[in-house]
């Protein structure tokens, strides 16, 4: 079972961090990975993105071509990505900021309205966790609890507060996905 | 990278910033410290690998890094060090080129890396690593090489290998009281004959005796430490010669192929010189279609063509300045190749037997 994922957004919306966190809780989960971020002259507010792979076998290739999710936090990734996604896979949007149309009756769309949970739950900075719980949710492959042990070794959780309410985060992102799996199932 | 080269016994890093291998002095900056190195970062690339031939005349483990731009300005100090007889590990973490170029990830170094890049007779052992645990490993063997043929290594790898990350193990760190004493250092005559290590060798009957004593070391090396992998090729018609980044695209364009039926192999150098030869002139015992693919406008295919003489239709794919095509690109060049040598015509005539050698 191989699972390939690119995750795009603006700089500064915790895009790479997202990858990381997803690659390295893979991996304390005993599962071959690889992690490669898109860099260059990388500026908040430019563009960002990185491709993660996750497999029970040996890695191949660490580019991907169609990959089974894609997880856009802003409309250009929207527009750069979308069509890569492989027939049957999965888009994860950021659907406060994300309102370009998807033009794809194959794959499924999650719909997380990122900023407007982050918010409620009191710190702006956490969509892109959010995300990742959304994305654990949607792919079955992380579990929520290895995520939030892994939080802790990439610098989202050194202070107890902090980490308390990432994974916090983590299980907002989980349920979100949920509900939002289960209204497409039912549409 | 620079773990390896820690636990490898490398204790002098001396280098200037450039992307995309700033991570490495980074990591090296601080990680030195703590087992007692010492890490310059020079005024130069210049500087940078005078100080490399430094420590390596008193017998230090030693590497610099740079990219393709500082590479360049290294060459004569890497031409120093062949004709001084000098182990030191350089690490070229690819960009775009020519000139400035750009900071992604490319494979158009080959030339400058395996023809030597600087002035005169001599060579470079080559490593070209396809993944981070080859990375760390081969960081390690750089090392061993160095000092073992006394002779610069360089470890050539891109700005993608510089970026990714990958799990990896690494192995337990030497003891640098064991390994082999170095009789030729220069550590101070006192109480000993004293030593002499020189570049200029004015006399062309001496430097000819030089030079043929370098030529029978390049020999060793080429017999004793040609190294490549081979993946799929039991029964392969057609085979993909690729290295480093370019080799993990292959590798899943293959695994794509495969699934449609053709029967595609890849042969991967992990050294770039020593290029194995041999293998790849074997190789065309059975296999008469090679496509290699390399991050460049085409350098390693003349290697290969050269290996071949002339046994094997060699293909060109070369993507340079930067771009890094997917593995879909790639399989698309695989089966164009595949059909217009008419090879799915004959996987329909008979089971071939036998496999490559």
């Amino acid at each position: 079972m191989t699972n390939k994922m690119i995750f795009a957004g603006f700089g500064g919306q915790g895009v790479l961090l997202m990858g990381f966190l997803t690659a390295l809780t893979a991996m304390r989960q005993g599962k071959n990975v690889t992690y490669l971020p898109a860099y260059g002259a990388e500026v908040r507010g430019g563009t960002a993105n990185c491709t993660v792979v996750i497999s029970d076998e040996e890695i191949a290739s660490p580019v991907a071509s169609n990959p089974d999710f894609v997880i856009v936090m802003n409309n250009p990734s929207l527009v750069r990505f979308a069509n890569m996604i492989a027939p049957g896979g999965t888009l994860l949007i950021n659907s406060s900021l994300v309102h370009g149309e998807i033009k794809r009756d194959d794959v499924t769309v999650v719909p997380v309205p990122l900023n407007e949970l982050a918010h409620e739950l009191g710190e702006n900075r956490s969509a892109n966790v959010i995300m990742v719980g959304a994305l654990a949710q949607a792919t079955g492959v992380l579990t929520i609890e290895a995520l939030k042990e892994a939080l802790a070794e990439t610098g989202l959780g050194k202070k107890p507060k902090v980490l308390e309410l990432n994974r916090r985060a983590l299980e907002v992102g989980a349920e979100s996905a949920r509900q939002a799996l289960a209204k497409e199932k039912s549409a | 990278m620079g773990e390896a080269a820690v636990r490898a016994g490398c204790r002098y890093y001396f280098g200037y910033p450039i992307t995309p291998q700033n991570e490495v002095p980074e990591y090296m900056s601080s990680r030195l410290l703590q087992v007692g190195g010492t890490f310059v970062q020079a005024e130069s690339e210049l500087a940078s690998i005078n100080m490399v031939i430094g420590a390596a005349m008193a017998g230090a483990r030693v590497m610099t890094s740079s990219s393709s731009p500082g590479v360049s300005l290294m060459q004569e100090g890497i031409s120093y060090l062949a004709g001084l007889e000098l182990p030191a590990v350089i690490a070229n973490v690819v960009r775009g080129g020519p000139g400035l170029g750009n900071i992604a990830p490319a494979q158009s170094d080959y030339f400058q890396a395996t023809r030597g890049g600087g002035h005169g007779d001599y060579r470079t052992i080559v490593l070209a690593p396809d993944s981070c645990q080859e990375l760390c490993d081969l960081t390690v063997k750089a090392f061993d090489l160095a000092d073992k043929y006394r002779n610069p290594v360089m470890i050539m790898g891109d700005g993608m290998m510089g970026q990714m990350m990958e799990p990896v193990e690494f192995p337990e760190a030497i003891d640098l009281a064991e390994l082999p004493a170095k009789d030729w250092t220069l550590t101070g005559a006192k109480d000993r004959p004293s030593r002499v290590i020189l570049s200029l060798l004015l006399n062309p009957k001496v430097l000819e005796d030089h030079n043929f004593k370098l030529v029978r070391k390049y020999d060793a090396v080429t017999r004793e430490e040609t190294d490549w992998e081979e993946y799929m090729l039991e029964d392969a018609r057609q085979v993909v010669v690729a290295y480093g980044t370019a080799a993990r695209i292959a590798k899943g364009a293959i695994k794509r192929v495969r699934e449609m039926g053709l029967k595609v192999g890849l042969l991967r150098p992990k050294t770039l010189w020593p290029f194995p030869d041999k293998p790849l002139k074997d190789l065309t015992r059975v296999v008469r279609q090679l496509l290699v693919f390399e991050m460049s406008a085409g350098q390693m295919v003349e290697d290969v063509r050269l290996a071949v003489e002339g046994q094997a239709q060699v293909h060109l794919y070369g993507r340079p300045g930067g771009v890094i095509p997917t593995p879909d690109e790639v399989a698309h060049q695989i089966s164009h190749y595949y059909y217009q040598a008419g090879l799915m015509d004959k996987d329909q005539q008979s089971g071939r037997q036998g496999g490559a050698a």
